[in-house]
């Protein structure tokens, strides 16, 4: 057993760079791909969910209900739990249990319908005189949908969407704990379960990094689209 | 070109139900512009959204160029709400749209191609007086200009009815006065019937042709504006007329009438109103020639136009003389035609 002394966390040396990287395109890979599936499974959730509340028409409301409650129950599944639980689904999915490809649906998930409770709160935000002004000019539901409500909330869609993918950065992490490979992986096996707290005190600071890059493009796009 | 038929709106809430529309019959002209008044919770509002199926009647008729709006639905209502054009009191633009592409929108719904639409966008927004602002977002926009791009958005259809709610009730005066001109401009210009709806009795005065009061749901005045302004029935009509021809004077005539009251205990304090051809009478001047011996102080005069190019005026005089003469005086008064009030000692 190695000395654990604070010194350990800088022995580079010990650090397996070209494992670093092929770790780290692992977690952006897995964040990109759940991002880009959450922001459509979440957008036509959400819109769902927007679109059926306040009926007074049962079906409607049997819908919204279920929707509704898919969302909550999904939501409030801790992930670690979430992933294990969905186990054989992914093997369905995916014809595989580890690996970054077989994270993606426990991953998916998770997220979109956080993401879809934050696209509802988007589009409620809307401001009503214009969607009725679209309403009075003859619009079609649909064009209601894609040219309001979608643009008018944008800055609000895509903050959340940012605030949606930082939270799986840290999810993909831990999928990586039971073999999903990426950052957190690396840092479980190769740093923790190795007694080499250089990797992983390297794969953190590389996590961080990738959050700050989200959270600027989020941020910076904001500002572009905002012009309230 | 609109007909309203026994209309009402009855709205069931929690509370119990709100007779918003009561009764209402109305006919609105073609070309014309119509000014709905009322103060809040009349049911102004509720009364227009039925013309373009917002709002669907509980009972009655509405009937747009012969064709019944109330039973539309789908399709066929969407494609008679483009031809109905509105105007917001909070504009209701888009703020994620340039100006250009605001008053694009509606073109867009319709499908029409790119370069048409934005020939068309581009014209509208030099008949608004915007022409150098197309690229501008409405927040870079002051509240007369948004409304502006608002007037723009609602005539790119083409429409044959343009609707205005409170459009200048978040305006100040004078860009209220600047947008109303503009209002009247495009009336004339395209040959649109307006239907201006307003709690502000200036606004009728500026730009309507004809005037119908609503009160508690109910319409319980309507008739050309030159008569309503000059011969207004109802109590409620008379205070909105009132507020609009004589706010200005009420504290300074006041004060002055009462000084002059007491100076004269006999005398009569007298509010003459003139309206149409009157206003160009020498009326005093026929008054002090009959009445020699009687003694007419003028306290303040004002003379209104009103859109319907009538004119409306007013005097407040005191008349000194005998009770007989001034009688007399009155009587006159009363066979040339104009209105005089004695306003007893305030
Ligand atoms: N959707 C609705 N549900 C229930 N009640 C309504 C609804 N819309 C309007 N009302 C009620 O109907 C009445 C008339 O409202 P309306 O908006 O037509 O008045 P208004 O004359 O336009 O007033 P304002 O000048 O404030 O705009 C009010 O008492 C209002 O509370
Ligand atoms: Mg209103």
């Amino acid at each position: 057993m190695d000395s654990q002394g604070l010194s350990s966390y800088f022995r580079f040396s010990d650090v397996n760079w070209p494992n670093m990287w092929e770790a780290t395109w692992e977690t952006i890979w897995m964040t990109v791909v759940s991002v880009a599936i959450v922001a459509v499974l979440g957008l036509l959730l959400g819109l769902l969910l927007y679109e059926t509340a306040g009926s007074n028409k049962p079906a409607v409301k049997v819908l919204n209900w279920i929707v509704a409650l898919f969302v909550n129950v999904f939501r409030s599944i801790p992930f670690i739990i979430l992933i294990v639980l969905l186990l054989p689904v992914t093997q369905v999915l995916v014809g595989a249990i580890t690996g970054a490809k077989a994270a993606i649906p426990s991953l998916v998930i998770s997220a979109a319908p956080f993401y879809a409770r934050l696209v509802e709160i988007a589009f409620h935000e809307v401001d009503g005189g214009v969607i009725e002004a679209a309403d009075a000019m003859g619009a079609t539901k649909w064009q209601i949908v894609y040219k309001v409500l979608i643009p008018e909330s944008l800055p609000a869609l895509v903050s959340g969407l940012t605030v949606t993918a930082i939270s799986l950065i840290g999810y993909t992490a831990m999928a990586g704990a039971i073999g999903a490979g990426g950052l957190g992986q690396l840092a479980y096996t190769d740093g923790f379960q190795s007694y080499n707290n250089a990797i992983t005190l390297v794969a953190t600071a590389v996590i961080v990094i990738i959050v700050f890059i989200f959270q600027y493009i989020g941020d910076f796009s904001v500002r572009k689209i905002d012009k309230r | 070109m609109i007909e309203l038929k026994n209309v009402s709106k009855t709205f069931e809430t929690a509370n119990g139900k709100v007779e918003a529309v009561k009764n209402v019959e109305l006919t609105v002209d073609a070309g014309e512009i119509f000014g709905i008044v009322g103060f809040s919770g009349a049911g102004k509002s509720t009364l227009v959204r039925m013309l373009n199926g917002l709002e669907t009647p509980t009972s009655g008729e509405v009937i747009i160029n012969d064709v019944r709006i109330d039973t539309l639905k789908g399709k066929d209502l969407r494609e008679q709400r483009k031809k109905i054009g509105i105007i917001f009191q909070h504009f209701n633009l888009l703020w994620s749209r340039t100006v250009l592409e605001n008053i694009e929108f509606p073109l867009e719904l319709i499908g029409m191609p790119k370069a048409e639409r934005e020939t068309k966008a581009k014209h509208l927004a030099e008949l608004v007086g915007l022409g150098e602002r197309i690229n501008a977002y409405p927040s870079q926009l002051s509240g007369g200009q948004k409304q502006r791009v608002g007037i723009a958005r609602a005539l790119a259809n083409d429409p044959d009815i343009l609707i205005s709610d409170e459009a200048t009730s978040a305006l100040d005066p004078q860009t209220t006065d600047e947008v109303l001109d503009l209002l009247d401009e495009i009336n004339q210009k395209l040959d649109l019937t307006i239907v201006i709806i307003t709690h502000e009795m200036h606004v009728i005065r500026r730009l309507a042709d004809r005037v119908a009061v609503m009160e508690n749901g109910r319409v319980i005045e309507q008739g050309p504006v030159s008569e309503v302004f000059t011969h207004p029935q109802e109590e409620l009509t008379k205070r909105f007329v009132s507020s609009e021809v004589e706010l200005p004077q009420t504290t300074d005539v006041k004060q002055i009438a009462q000084k002059l009251l007491q100076k004269n205990p006999t005398g009569k304090l007298v509010e003459l109103r003139f309206s149409g051809q009157q206003v160009e009478r020498p009326v005093i001047n026929e008054l002090s020639k009959n009445f020699p011996e009687l003694e007419i102080s003028i306290l303040e005069g004002s003379i209104h136009q009103l859109a319907d190019k009538g004119t409306l005026g007013s005097l407040f005089v005191q008349l000194n003389g005998t009770e007989q003469k001034v009688q007399a005086a009155l009587e006159f008064l009363n066979e040339l035609q104009v209105e005089a009030k004695v306003i007893e000692h305030g």
